[in-house]
């Protein structure tokens, strides 16, 4: 079983045709709700979850001796990760339909990318 | 070179007829397109060292089970190899020293809904597809792309890599997912067929293109697409023992139509009628139905051009691409004249610059009306983009004939 990144993106804060009305949203709220029990039923979620918006961002580095914070996004671009979701999926067909059924309910762009690897890296290690 | 220093000419044919169908069944045993390359590659380099006395009885099988030795030998080299034989072994047990027709179908099958997936670019798809499937080397894909062979060879790799990286299966499409997955295979297909077709030394390729489009209509008999699209090449191919004289191009008017072959036409025409009957039109179905026009004529005079002009407006609709309005308007010449169709013509050639065929079609409308310093410009810019040496040897020889005629 391989794991793939679902991610949405936010454009300047903004999530295109986001909910606007309290209808919308609810609408929104049940579509969501729906595929996730669907999700969860395959045994294809393995995690989700919705970000705070870049300004809530703080970067930490190394700069010299020193570890140096700085408040922020590390990448200032105007598309940022809004949300994701981790699925189990056989293969990349698999994790496209799930995909087909994300997009049909949050009505927004998402990106599919596969796991190189899950998990803890001890746990990835070679056994030789 | 996929066949090493391809010495021996033995080799290089067993090469191009069976790379696709080998490199197709290593891929499904080993689950790997580079391990199935790599080995394919070595089996090729060892059948040229020793096939010198002669060729074994069944070439493709020797190929195969030398190539699945050596990646068997290149995966006990390191651990994870190792890991991965043991899922393979029984799959090799159940394939040692036989090769299943249907099954090598198959699997040529799986390989290119791999190769055309959605997921990988169109440019990766056809890439893929030629070095896979066609066994074309590096180099003359990215020729027939006007890349360099680095940048070539870098897109495939970087394809190869995603179809590894996200485990883009080798696997028949669920029916659900058959129009989409087909539209490319489709494109796929018809850019092989015609790159097997402008190119003699390449001829293979139109073969393995149509064995392919037939195993896609009989795996999918309700694809109309599918079908139109075998139809097309079916027409085209019967054409081309009248398309050249030795080394040089006979345009469709010009053709000895005694030495098309009859057989092909006729099968070509028999899908054409039955796309016809079920009435779902598209791009392939109408490209074939304006080819079958053409069958049906004695002569160039005899074409029933209105019926073509109406299939092209059709097409236009479904397909309305500068390059389907060149051809309108060449067939418009033969129905309202030279002036109406330099009048298309001129329409679509800022989109077209670059492409060849918009000026020689120029040209020949120029001639016509007796425009020939204009003629013979349209035809040395043609000749000057124009790919392939016979085409440009063609282009030279209306030029020379301009000088003459006037």
């Amino acid at each position: 079983m391989n794991q793939y990144l679902l991610s949405t993106w936010a454009v300047e804060g903004g999530v295109e045709r986001a909910p606007g009305s309290p209808e919308e949203m609810q609408a929104f709220m049940q579509r969501v709700i729906a595929l996730e029990a669907e999700m969860e039923v395959a045994g294809a979620f393995a995690f989700g979850g919705a970000l705070h918006g870049p300004d809530a961002a703080t970067v930490v580095q190394l700069g010299g001796d020193d570890v140096v914070m700085t408040d922020g996004p590390f990448a200032e671009s105007k598309e940022h990760i809004a949300g994701f979701y981790i699925i189990n999926a056989e293969d990349l067909d698999a994790a496209l339909a799930w995909a087909d059924k994300v997009v049909a309910a949050i009505q927004h762009p998402i990106e599919v990318r596969p796991f190189r690897a899950t998990g803890k890296v001890a746990d990835n290690m070679p056994t030789a | 070179m996929g066949a090493g220093d391809r010495n021996s000419s033995g080799v290089e044919n067993v090469f191009r007829e069976a790379y696709g169908r080998v490199v197709a069944t290593l891929v499904r045993v080993f689950g790997d397109i580079t391990l199935a390359e790599d080995a394919v590659q070595d089996a090729f380099v060892i059948a040229s060292e020793r096939w010198g006395d002669g060729i074994p009885p069944n070439p493709a099988g020797w190929i195969v089970t030398t190539a699945r030795r050596r990646a068997i030998d290149r995966l006990r080299r390191d651990a994870r190899g190792r890991e991965l034989l043991q899922d393979v072994s029984y799959t090799l047990q159940e394939q040692e020293g036989r090769i299943d027709q249907g099954l090598v179908q198959d699997d040529q099958l799986r390989l290119i809904f791999t190769c055309c997936h959605p997921a990988l670019r169109t440019e990766h798809q056809i890439a893929l597809t030629l070095r896979l499937l066609g066994g074309l080397s590096v180099d003359e894909i990215a020729r027939s792309f006007l890349v360099s062979e680095p940048a070539m060879a870098k897109r495939l790799v970087r394809a190869k890599y995603k179809i590894r990286a996200a485990n883009i299966p080798y696997r028949i499409p669920a029916d659900a997912d058959l129009p989409v997955r087909l539209r490319s295979v489709l494109a796929v297909m018809y850019l092989i067929y015609n790159t097997g077709l402008d190119d003699p030394e390449r001829s293979s390729l139109r073969a393995e293109s149509l064995r392919l489009t037939r195993a896609l209509v009989a795996l999918m008999p309700d694809e109309p697409e599918a079908a139109g699209l075998l139809a097309l090449m079916l027409l085209n191919e019967a054409r081309v023992p009248a398309r050249r004289i030795g080394d040089e191009i006979v345009l469709l008017r010009d053709q000895d139509r005694s030495l098309w072959d009859r057989a092909l036409i006729q099968e070509g025409r028999a899908i054409v009628r039955a796309c016809v009957r079920r009435g779902q039109p598209g791009p392939y179905q109408l490209q074939a139905a304006i080819q079958a026009v053409h069958s049906d004529a004695a002569s160039s005079a005899d074409t029933d051009w209105p019926q073509i002009v109406s299939l092209y407006d059709h097409l236009l609709e479904l397909l309305p691409t500068a390059v389907v309005e060149l051809n309108r308007a060449i067939a418009v010449g033969e129905v309202d004249g030279p002036t109406a169709a330099l009048a298309d013509i001129d329409a679509v050639t800022s989109r077209l610059e670059e492409y060849h065929l918009v000026h020689a079609a120029r040209g020949e409308m120029l001639r016509r009306l007796g425009r020939f310093d204009e003629a013979q410009s349209a035809f040395e810019r043609a000749g000057a983009l124009a790919p392939t040496e016979p085409e440009r040897r063609f282009l030279n020889k209306q030029i020379a004939e301009l000088s003459a005629g006037r």
